[in-house]
């Protein structure tokens, strides 16, 4: 006989997770769109080369692609070795995993409209800022 | 009408019901592409899994060990530097993307935990020890240092900010 203290705990969860599920099966069929519609290579050919614009077009393909941490490690690497600078190449990294535009409208209906878009907006600009100043502390361009 | 549909199934019904519209009109214009999406759908669903049980599992424990009440009191107001060290060093060790987490941190967030500390939470989840080996293999040790240690220092001015504005600068 399970006791009703478990099955009292088991209700709540399942129920939480019910209310979710259909939230998360939405983003992870949006994560495959974006995965199929995105050409890796693509990533390369928007950079200006300009030292204002590029980390603010880093952090905003950034905060648009999303995914695994490990994807944007690689992205960047290529990034580096085709010759783009590293604050662009850093605002992407921080924004990829910081910020999530495609994620935006589950974490708004599972923890709030203001807060999702205040956490992204300020997540954005700290991706910038972050980039900055690791280029800056390091002494890289 | 439209009021009553999203009452009955509900916001994130309706969300649902919007992607799947876009896939139907894709599907459309270029079916090949929405074919292209279904082995990647399948693999992050694959990959996901393992993190949904973990997850469900700590939402389990949560629920059995913890009254709303204790949650507030060890995550909400007046949780102090206890709060932050449990909501950074808890989103540097989750594991799994960002969303998985949104279900349990909204419950904690309805039993009282601080809109601060789950914006910390939310960002430490940029910090994964796993994945450091190949961070340092890209951009080597010194970047890898000072990034993580910048994001941690981040998180804490994100959660700041977070928690004012999202209460429109009410304390």
């Amino acid at each position: 006989m399970i006791p009703s203290r478990w099955k009292e705990a088991f209700r709540k969860t399942a129920q939480g997770f019910k209310r979710s599920l259909p939230i998360l099966l939405g983003v992870f069929m949006l994560l495959s769109l974006a995965s199929t519609l995105i050409p890796k290579n693509l990533y390369s050919k928007i950079f200006t080369g300009n030292q204002i614009i590029d980390p603010l077009i880093g952090a905003l393909v950034g905060s648009i692609a999303g995914g695994n941490p490990l994807t944007s490690y690689i992205i960047g690497g290529e990034l580096r070795l085709q010759g783009i600078g590293m604050l662009p190449i850093t605002a992407f990294i921080v924004a990829w995993v910081t910020v999530g535009v495609i994620q935006l409208p589950a974490e708004a209906l599972m923890l709030g409209k203001r807060f999702a878009l205040m956490r992204n907006a300020i997540s954005f600009v700290a991706a910038v800022i972050i980039a900055i100043l690791t280029v800056l502390i390091l002494g890289w361009t | 009408m439209i009021g009553r549909i999203v009452e009955k199934v509900g916001a994130s019904g309706v969300f649902l019901f919007f992607v799947v519209v876009a896939y139907i009109i894709l599907g459309i214009i270029d079916f090949e592409v929405v074919l292209n999406t279904l082995p990647v759908f399948g693999r992050l669903i694959l990959r996901i899994f393992p993190v949904l049980i973990l997850v469900f599992g700590i939402m389990f424990l949560t629920n059995f060990f913890f009254k709303a009440e204790s949650i507030a009191r060890i995550l909400g107001k007046g949780s102090g530097l206890r709060g932050w060290v449990l909501a950074i060093s808890g989103g540097i060790i989750s594991s799994g993307p960002i969303y998985m987490w949104y279900p349990l941190l909204g419950d904690l967030k309805e039993k009282g935990m601080k809109d601060s500390l789950v914006a910390a939470f939310l960002y430490n989840r940029a910090i994964k020890i796993p994945l450091i080996p190949m961070m340092v293999y890209y951009f080597g040790w010194s970047f890898t240092i000072t990034l993580s240690i910048y994001m941690v220092l981040f998180s804490i001015v994100n959660g700041i900010v977070v928690e004012r504005f999202a209460r429109g600068g009410k304390p």
